[in-house]
């Protein structure tokens, strides 16, 4: 049994209360004394030179304090992507600057041009449409495969063929996969799309930018995961002011799934208006804004091939694949369909010989960046539809294959061939359990019951791996990360003895103001609710790689743990001055430091007490206080993995999917708070039934995003969705993190698309539609009666 | 709407896209006009925050017994928030202002009476430069000198 409150225990999200009762504070609810309200001038081609701006009509109507251009900026750094990328000839990847706002060039629907200050909202918004912008409109650069064939047009004009880098992975291997190839007795080849999403946080982007003309110091009220890295791109980067001139400040956030980690130049812009007009300057995006701007994500086309023989033994993988990373790199951009994506490709499996090759692209569109899972839902959708398909032409039963090819238990640590090194991990358990809790030996009998009722009924299993845990500096540096991916966390003892921890991971509905005292309460055996959480204030928080990666529990878990340990540690040393014994005699358990043996002890709150009032302390060799920060630098990423089955009914008249029901059996290494775990299963496979069945971000041929409402865009509902089963009792702890945790908060977005669609191939191929063996998401009703009636 | 056939018309034209409502600024050129048999008509206008439209039609006449037969083909673009939040509609938008143009064109040439069933739902404010732009096309298609 957790103790009350401890690690394992299912304890209520604290945080919830102010969120349903109305006192979340975010971005959008702060006001500042003398604030002014911006609104940006956003282009409506897809592609187009700027000729001029004509503000003048603009800045003379009422209200209008400023109006900004391209050109006001056009001194400042461009935004950085944050990871060099290597092309497989060895040349380094194109890096065009990215703006802050549009310069020369605009490069997608969206792209900010101008900004707009005035008193109120309303007088900005009537002057930015008052801007005007001469553009002449180019060819819009849409479709990969055109853009790489096209000499001529060019989103960035040195970039010849829109190219950012053709990325090999492992270039040095792809000699033996081919002749593995040669040799195969079977190649199952699938072309697929990773169909585009947009993010679509329930809150949309906002951003406050304030400035102290009497101390110098900016401040950025913005909806980031990420606040550190958005201060040090901004300061470092982007603006060039003293890091410890600005404070980033994300506060209650409402999602992000990605598109919140990265920098925008709405940021930049508010904080140089803010400058400029020496007034606090506020901006919302509205839900137009964010389909049109926000970093959209996935958007891959690729050719898998997989090499077998006749038995199902996997031989050799390869893969092409284009990403789209759009009009501009997005700071993650670069490494989302590389090494989060290429190093993922073994899966679970022991193929021995691999090869990834990507392009990536730009395009006329939205930047296109990490979304919840990054890479890895791309990776794990491709692998898992061809071994789908490779089963149905061998006529060989998915569960056995997928068991034929499982790396074995006795095989960790196991080195892939592309790169990672797996931990741990048992993914026959998982499986095993999967097909207890899906009862798939029922099926059979649930297809009868549908078929009786019309409708084809299908089965789809995915077993899925991702990285995570995000990630090992000195790993992710060598592959051309330019950041440490560590985090931080202060554990202040006060005098009183209640605490405050400060930490660098930023909660945007993970529940780490609940989880995080969790682990606090239960190492120092004091109580939950002595505990807050401070996160997303750079002025209280020592140092931090925000929350994206399923890192923060991982990663920021274990800073905790580490500042706890060394919280102990002082503690120790306090005691034993109090007890007047040698520090190595001193006992911590439960909230009480002793001396085994004896009678002596003192409670938790009479050390910190003692801490703050060091009337008798021996100051030589004792330091009054107890706070204690601790760096922690994972030695590895994580593994999580599992076991999905989906049930879908389809019906042949109209070509619509059910999702009928839905099994998860994952394995997260140690479990925190097992209510929290499911909520984030939960999440993440609604969020990857939508990619699978109805999420698609259009753009035509023009460059015009044709899906810039929930009009289009068809995100999922609960009526959109079965009752989930989710388990997470086959753990294989993490063995290099102090809590054995993997994370969990991407997993259901990873492992759910395969299942869905290889669910709804097996119904129609139940139902004597042969000639359907794909069908790219989303599976509309269209699209899958246009497959069923070929 | 002012402008003439060989430098084209500008108008200002009030109009509701679904759920886009926009001042647009348009321009409408005419092109490949050969008498008695066919026009190519391209426009463009701009509703400022609402985004953009272009389109064309090329319209032929072919005289079948009793009468020419108007035959033609329409294409319609957005941009902006027309295409974010109207595309779905817009190509069944452009059929109906398409339809709605040549009812009328064919009422204005034949004369009251010939397709007042078709027309009774029209009557917007645009129907002077609407009068007067068949007008041109009337005298257009009859070979006269516009």
């Amino acid at each position: 049994m957790p103790k009350d409150g401890g690690i394992g225990a299912s304890t209520k999200r604290r945080e919830d209360i102010r969120f349903l009762t109305g006192k979340g504070r975010y971005t959008a609810d702060i006001n500042l004394r003398g604030q002014a309200y911006a609104c940006f001038a956003r282009s409506q081609v897809a592609h187009g030179r700027i000729n001029g701006i004509d503000t003048a009509a603009a800045k003379a109507l009422p209200g209008v304090l400023a109006v900004m251009t391209g050109a006001d900026f056009a001194a400042m750094g461009g935004n950085p992507a944050g990871w060099l990328v290597q092309s497989r000839g060895g040349e380094t990847m194109k890096e065009p600057k990215r703006p802050v706002l549009a310069h020369g060039k605009v490069r997608h629907v969206g792209d900010a041009y101008a900004v707009v200050v005035a008193e109120t909202l309303e007088q900005a918004r009537d002057a930015a449409a008052a801007i005007e912008a001469d553009i002449t409109e180019l060819p819009a650069i849409v479709n990969m495969a055109q853009a790489v064939a096209d000499a001529t047009n060019r989103v960035h004009d040195e970039i010849e063929n829109n190219v950012c880098f053709d990325w090999g992975w492992i270039e040095d291997n792809r000699a033996a996969v081919d002749a593995a190839f040669k040799a195969a007795p079977h190649v199952t080849t699938l072309k697929l799309v990773n169909n585009r999403l947009v993010p679509n946080a329930m809150e949309p982007r906002a951003s406050i930018g304030d400035y102290d003309s009497g101390t110098g110091d900016y401040k950025l009220y913005t909806t980031s995961q990420n606040p550190h890295l958005t201060r040090l791109l901004i300061a470092a980067f982007v603006m060039g002011i003293p890091e410890n001139k600005l404070t980033v400040i994300s506060p209650d956030v409402g999602g992000g799934f990605g598109s919140k980690i990265y920098h925008y130049g709405e940021e930049a812009a508010v904080l140089a208006a803010a400058k400029a007009l020496n007034r606090p300057v506020k901006w919302v995006a509205d839900r137009s804004e964010s389909f049109m701007s926000d970093a959209h994500g996935r958007d891959h086309e690729t050719t898998i091939q997989l090499a077998t023989d006749l038995q199902g033994n996997f031989l050799a993988l390869r893969t092409e694949t284009l990403a789209n990373v759009g009009a501009y790199l997005s700071n993650f951009a670069t490494v989302t369909p590389t090494f989060l994506h290429g190093t993922l490709m073994a899966g679970p499996y022991k193929t021995p010989l691999i090869y990834v090759n990507v392009k990536a692209v730009f395009t006329n569109t939205a930047p296109v960046d990490a979304y919840r899972g990054a890479g890895r839902p791309e990776a794990t959708y491709s692998l898992e539809r061809v071994i789908d398909k490779m089963c149905r032409e061998l006529k060989l039963d998915p569960v056995a294959v997928r068991r034929l090819n499982f790396i074995a238990p006795d095989q960790f640590p196991y080195t892939t061939p592309v790169g990672l090194v797996y931990d741990t991990g048992n993914y026959g358990a998982t499986l095993a359990r999967l097909v207890q809790i899906g009862d798939l030996k029922g099926f059979e009998a649930r297809r009868a019951a549908s078929a009786r009722r019309g409708k084809l009924r299908g089965l789809g299993l995915s077993t899925w791996i991702e990285a995570c845990g995000i990630a090992p500096s000195a790993l992710v540096g060598a592959l051309g990360a330019r950041v440490g991916l560590f985090d931080v966390a202060t554990v202040r003892v006060n005098a009183t003895g209640n605490i405050s921890v400060m930490v660098g991971a930023h909660s945007h509905g993970q529940g780490h103001e609940t989880v995080f005292a969790q682990i606090v309460s239960d190492r120092l055996g004091v109580p939950a609710s002595s505990i807050d959480i401070v996160h997303g204030d750079t002025s209280k928080i020592p140092f931090g790689m925000g929350s994206y990666g399923s890192r923060s529990l991982a990663v920021c878990g274990s800073a905790i743990v580490k500042a706890v340990d060394k919280v102990i540690a002082k503690g120790k040393k306090i005691a034993a001055h109090m007890l007047e014994v040698a520090e190595a005699d001193i006992a911590f358990e439960d909230g009480m430091f002793s001396v085994p043996g004896s009678n002596k002890a003192k409670t938790f709150g009479e050390i910190a007490f003692s801490a703050y009032v060091p009337h008798n302390y021996p100051l030589e060799t004792l330091e009054p206080g107890l706070e204690e920060t601790a760096f922690y630098d994972p030695a590895n990423f994580t593994y999580p993995a599992g076991a999905y089955a989906c049930e879908v009914e389809v019906d042949p008249d109209t070509g619509r999917v059910e999702v009928a029901s839905f099994a998860c059996a994952d394995d997260f290494g140690n479990v925190m708070n097992p209510m929290i775990v499911n909520g984030q299963v939960h999440g993440g496979v609604a969020q990857g039934i939508g990619q699978a069945l109805l999420e698609a971000a259009v753009y035509d041929g023009n460059g015009q995003l044709l899906t810039g409402s929930y009009m289009d865009y068809a995100m999922p509902r609960a009526d959109d969705l079965p009752m989930f089963t989710v388990d997470h009792s086959c753990n294989t702890p993490c063995t290099h993190n102090p809590l054995g945790a993997k994370g969990c908060g991407e997993a259901g977005a990873i492992g759910s698309p395969p299942a869905v669609v290889n669910a709804v191939i097996d119904a129609l191929q139940r139902g004597g539609h042969s000639n359907v063996t794909h069908i790219d998401m989303p599976l509309t009703p269209a699209r899958v009666w246009a497959a069923i009636n070929g | 709407m002012t402008g003439s056939p060989e430098d084209g018309f500008e108008a200002v034209v009030v109009q509701r896209v679904g759920p886009v409502s926009a001042r647009f600024t348009g321009v409408v050129k005419l092109s490949e006009l050969v008498p008695e048999r066919s026009i190519t008509i391209r426009g463009e206008g701009k509703g400022g925050p609402a985004g953009y439209a272009k389109g064309g039609a090329k319209v032929t006449l072919e005289p079948i017994p009793g009468g020419t037969r108007l035959g033609y083909t329409v294409e319609a673009n957005v941009g902006g928030k027309l295409a974010q939040l109207g595309s779905r509609i817009i190509d069944g938008f452009a059929k109906k202002m398409a339809d709605e143009f040549f009812t009328r064109f064919q009422a204005a040439i034949e004369g009251p009476g010939a397709a007042e069933e078709k027309v009774a739902d029209s009557g917007k404010s645009d129907k002077g430069w609407f009068k007067r732009l068949a007008a041109w096309l009337a005298r257009i298609f009859r070979g006269g000198k516009p």
